[in-house]
C-alpha cells in the first residue's frame, strides 16, 4: 500500500496571454486558470501506482480559494482527497517560500493520514517556470528525489526501493532509490486519462480540506509568503528584437545566389574553422 | 562637516549599501558549476565562466569553478584553461555519475568554506536538481533559467538576473538582496565561452570526499546514451528548415547540407509538430536555445518563439520565398527564392568548392615537392 501525495499548481495558461502594445503590459483578463498540464501527468501516474500497488493519493496545492476548482478537477479523475492550503500570508512566495510551505502540509499529511511513500511535482510549471519546488520540498523532508521522470519502472514494496527513467539532455539514465522519494514528472510519463462520469459526479459534491496558517501551529512566519522569499522581481520589462545588418543576395536564378552566398561565407573564417578548406570525407 | 560638505557641493556621496542590506563583507568572488558526463563538459560550462568571468572583473575578484565527479582533474585543469582562477576538485569513485545526495553535499561543502557572492550553474536537467538542493539547504534565492547576468558594481554588488517569463513575452530582473551567496541557473547557449588558452595560470584546490558508498540510497543502474540523438545545444553549424519545407522528405536535403558543412539539422515547432521531424531538434521557446557559428533558417518565417531561440548565432542565413517574412529582419544573409531550388544550389556549390580546394591542396603540394627536391616532376 501505498500513500502519494500529488503536488498541483492552478496557473493562467500562459499561453494565451498576451502584451498590450500601448502599455507594454500582461493582458490577463479572460486568460483561462488551469491545472499546471505536468502536474497531471504526476496525478496519472500515481493513479497508476495505486492500480498496482494499492494505496491512496492525497493532492495538495498552494493557491487562492479559487483553486478548489482545480483540486476538485484532480478528484474527478480519481484522487482520494484534495487539501488547498490557503492564506493570504502566503501570498507573494517563492520557491524557496512555497517549498517550505508545501513540505509543511506533506508533514501534515502524513501526521493525519499515514506516512507519505511517494510524493509527484510537475517538472515545472506554466507561469514561474522554475523547477525549483520539487527539489526544495524533497530538501526540506529529506526525501530521495528523482527529477525529470519519464517512466516509473516499478516499485519492490519489500525492498522499498523504486526505479524510475530519468529523462536528461543526452539521453535516458537508470536510477534506483529508495522510498520515500519525490519525483517530477514530464509529460513523456503518461497519458493523462478522461475524467470517468462517476469521478465527475463525485467532485461535484466533494468539498476540499482547507488548512490555513491557523492549521500549523509551528509555522515559522518568518519563512512564508513575500517575507519568507529572497528573490524579489526589481523590474519587468518587453524585450526588444535585435537588429541586425541584413544583406540580401540578388541574382538571376537559384544559382547565381547559391555562389554568391557562398562567396561571402568563404570570406569568414568558417572554412579554416571548420575545415572547409580541406576535402570532404569520402 | 556641513560646512566641509558646503565647500564641496559637486562632490556626489559615495554608493552606500541599502540600510536594510545586511553585511556580505565575508562573501566574495564567483563560482561556476563545471557540469560534465564522464568527464566530459557541458558546453554550458565554458560559456557560463565567460559570463562569469565579467561579473568576476566588474566586482574585481576572482572567478572560481567547481568539478565533481570520477577522473576529472583535467575538467579542472580545462576550467583554468576557460577563465577560472581557481577550482574546487572533488574526485572520488563514489562521484562518478551525477546523484543529487553525494553532489550537493560536496558543493555545500565549498559553499560553506569559500563563501561566494554568486553561484552559476546551467539550466539543465542535472544543474536545475542541484541548484533547487543547495539554494534550499543553504537557504538562499534562486533565479532560474536566467538569459541575462549582470552585476552592480561595489558596494551594493547585487546579481541582475534576467530571465524570460510568461513564454518569453516579457523579460523580468530578479535580485536576492538579503540572502547569500546569490544563485542562478543559466540557459545554455546564451553566454559566450572566452577562447581557450592553455596557458593560463589557476590554482587547484583539492578536496576530501567523505560519505560512503553505503550512505547514498541511489543507484545509477544504467546510462542509455541516445545515439541518434542529436546535441543541437552543442552544434556550431545548424541548418533549419521549417513549414515551407511541406513534409518529413525535404529534411534529407537538409541534412545533405549539413553533412557537407560539418553541422546538424535543426527545426521549427510548425515542422515538429506536424510530425516531419523530431522535439530533439526544435529550436525555439520551447525546444532549444542555440548559438552556433552558422545557422540556416529555411522555409521558416520567424516568428518570436522560434526567432528567441537563435538570434544570437554567428551568422544567420535565411532563405524564404516571402521577401516579407520577418525572420529576414534577423537574418544577416537574406535570399529571396525556392527553398527546393536554392538549397540545393548551395549544397552543389559547397561541394564544388571544397572539391576545388582540394585540388588547389595539392597543386601547392606538388610545388613544394618540386622545390626541396631541387628536381622536376612533369
Ligand atoms: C514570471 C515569474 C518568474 C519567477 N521566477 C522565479 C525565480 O527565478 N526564482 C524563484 O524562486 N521564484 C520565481 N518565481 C516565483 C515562483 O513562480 C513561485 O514561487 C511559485 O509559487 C512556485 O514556483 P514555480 O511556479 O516556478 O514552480 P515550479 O518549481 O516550476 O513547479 C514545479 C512543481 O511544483 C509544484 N508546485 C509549485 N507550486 C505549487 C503550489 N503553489 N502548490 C502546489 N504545488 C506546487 C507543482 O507540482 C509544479 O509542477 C517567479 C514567478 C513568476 C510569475
Ligand atoms: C507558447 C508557444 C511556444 C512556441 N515555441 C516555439 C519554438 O520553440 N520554436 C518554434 O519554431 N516555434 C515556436 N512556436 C510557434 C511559432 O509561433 C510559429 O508558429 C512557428 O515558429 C512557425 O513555424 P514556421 O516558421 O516553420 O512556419 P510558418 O510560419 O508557416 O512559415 C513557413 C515559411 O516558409 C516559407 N515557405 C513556404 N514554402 C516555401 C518555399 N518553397 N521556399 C521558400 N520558403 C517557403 C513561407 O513563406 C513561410 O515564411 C511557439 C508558439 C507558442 C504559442
Amino acid at each position: 500500500m501505498l500513500h502519494i501525495v500529488v503536488c498541483i499548481k492552478q496557473v493562467p495558461d500562459s499561453r494565451e496571454i498576451r502584451i498590450d502594445p500601448k502599455t507594454n503590459t500582461l493582458i490577463r483578463t479572460g486568460v483561462p486558470a488551469i491545472v499546471n498540464f505536468y502536474d497531471l501527468h504526476g496525478l496519472e501516474e500515481a493513479l497508476v501506482l495505486r492500480e498496482k500497488y494499492g494505496g491512496k493519493i492525497t493532492v495538495v496545492c498552494m493557491g487562492p480559494p479559487p483553486a478548489e476548482k482545480a483540486l476538485k478537477q484532480c478528484i474527478s479523475l480519481g484522487a482520494d482527497q484534495a487539501i488547498l492550503v490557503t492564506d493570504r500570508g502566503f501570498a507573494g512566495a517563492d520557491t524557496l517560500a512555497t517549498s517550505y510551505v508545501l513540505a509543511e502540509t506533506i508533514k501534515k499529511v502524513g501526521e493525519e493520514f499515514g506516512p507519505v511513500d511517494v510524493v509527484f511535482t510537475g517538472k515545472q510549471t506554466l507561469d514561474g517556470d522554475t523547477g525549483q519546488v520539487g527539489p526544495g520540498i524533497a530538501c526540506r523532508l529529506d526525501l530521495e528525489q528523482l527529477t525529470y521522470v519519464e517512466k516509473v519502472v516499478g516499485i519492490d514494496m519489500e525492498k522499498r526501493r523504486i526505479t524510475v527513467h530519468r529523462h536528461l539532455e543526452d539521453g535516458v539514465e537508470v536510477v534506483e532509490t529508495a522510498l520515500p522519494v519525490l519525483l517530477t514528472a514530464l509529460k513523456e510519463l503518461n497519458k493523462v486519462r478522461r475524467a470517468p462520469m462517476p469521478g465527475m459526479l463525485k467532485a461535484a459534491r466533494y468539498k476540499p480540506i482547507v488548512w490555513t496558517t491557523q492549521d500549523f501551529p509551528n509555522l515559522d512566519r518568518s519563512k512564508i509568503g513575500l517575507k519568507g522569499s529572497p528573490t524579489i522581481v526589481a523590474k519587468s520589462w518587453v524585450p526588444e528584437q535585435k537588429t541586425v545588418n541584413t544583406e540580401m543576395i540578388e541574382g538571376e536564378d537559384a544559382q547565381t545566389k547559391a555562389v554568391s552566398l557562398v562567396d561571402k561565407l568563404w570570406q569568414t573564417d568558417l572554412p579554416t574553422k571548420f575545415g572547409w578548406d580541406r576535402p570532404a570525407q569520402a | 562637516m556641513a560646512e566641509e560638505a558646503n565647500k564641496q557641493p559637486e562632490q556626489k556621496p559615495a554608493a552606500q549599501p541599502a540600510d536594510d542590506m545586511p553585511d556580505w563583507s565575508a562573501y566574495r568572488g564567483v563560482l561556476v558549476y563545471i557540469e560534465h558526463r564522464d568527464g566530459v563538459a557541458k558546453s554550458v560550462s565554458w560559456q557560463l565562466l565567460g559570463q562569469g568571468k565579467k561579473l568576476a572583473d566588474k566586482l574585481e575578484v576572482d572567478l572560481m569553478a567547481l568539478v565533481i565527479g570520477d577522473n576529472v582533474k583535467h575538467l579542472a585543469e580545462e576550467a583554468i584553461a576557460y577563465g577560472a582562477n581557481r577550482v574546487f576538485l572533488f574526485d572520488a569513485k563514489e562521484l562518478k555519475s551525477y546523484r543529487t545526495r553525494p553532489y550537493s553535499r560536496a558543493s555545500m561543502k565549498v559553499i560553506h568554506e569559500i563563501k561566494p557572492e554568486i553561484v552559476l550553474f546551467g539550466a539543465t536537467a542535472t544543474g536545475r536538481d542541484l541548484a533547487g538542493a543547495i539554494a534550499t539547504h543553504l537557504p538562499t534565492g534562486l533565479t532560474a533559467d536566467t538569459t541575462e547576468l549582470d552585476v552592480e558594481p561595489h558596494p551594493s554588488r547585487l546579481l541582475l538576473a534576467s530571465r524570460p517569463a510568461f513564454s518569453e513575452k516579457m523579460m523580468a530582473t530578479i535580485l536576492c538582496k538579503q540572502y547569500r551567496p546569490q544563485m542562478a541557473t543559466a540557459r545554455a547557449g546564451v553566454f559566450e565561452a572566452l577562447p581557450r588558452d592553455p596557458n593560463r595560470q589557476g590554482e587547484i584546490v583539492q578536496f576530501e570526499f567523505a560519505m560512503n558508498e553505503s550512505e547514498i540510497a541511489a543507484k545509477v543502474l544504467d546510462f542509455i546514451q541516445d545515439q541518434s540523438k542529436i546535441n543541437i545545444e552543442e552544434a556550431e553549424i545548424i541548418v533549419a528548415g521549417g513549414r515551407g519545407l511541406g513534409g518529413p522528405e525535404p529534411f534529407k536535403m537538409l541534412k545533405e547540407l549539413a553533412d557537407e558543412l560539418g553541422g546538424v539539422v535543426g527545426a521549427s515547432r510548425a515542422a515538429v509538430d506536424a510530425g516531419w521531424i523530431k522535439h530533439e531538434h526544435q529550436v525555439g521557446q520551447t525546444g532549444y536555445t542555440v548559438r552556433p557559428k552558422l545557422y540556416f533558417a529555411i522555409g521558416i518565417s520567424g516568428a518570436v518563439q522560434h526567432l528567441v531561440g537563435m538570434q544570437n548565432s554567428g551568422i544567420i542565413v535565411a532563405i524564404n520565398r516571402d521577401p516579407d517574412a520577418p525572420i529576414f529582419k534577423a537574418a544577416h544573409y537574406g535570399i529571396v527564392g525556392d527553398l527546393f531550388q536554392i538549397v540545393p544550389a548551395i549544397t552543389e556549390e559547397v561541394r564544388k568548392r571544397r572539391g576545388l580546394s582540394f585540388l588547389q591542396e595539392e597543386t601547392a603540394a606538388a610545388k613544394s615537392t618540386t622545390n626541396e627536391e631541387g628536381g622536376i616532376r612533369v
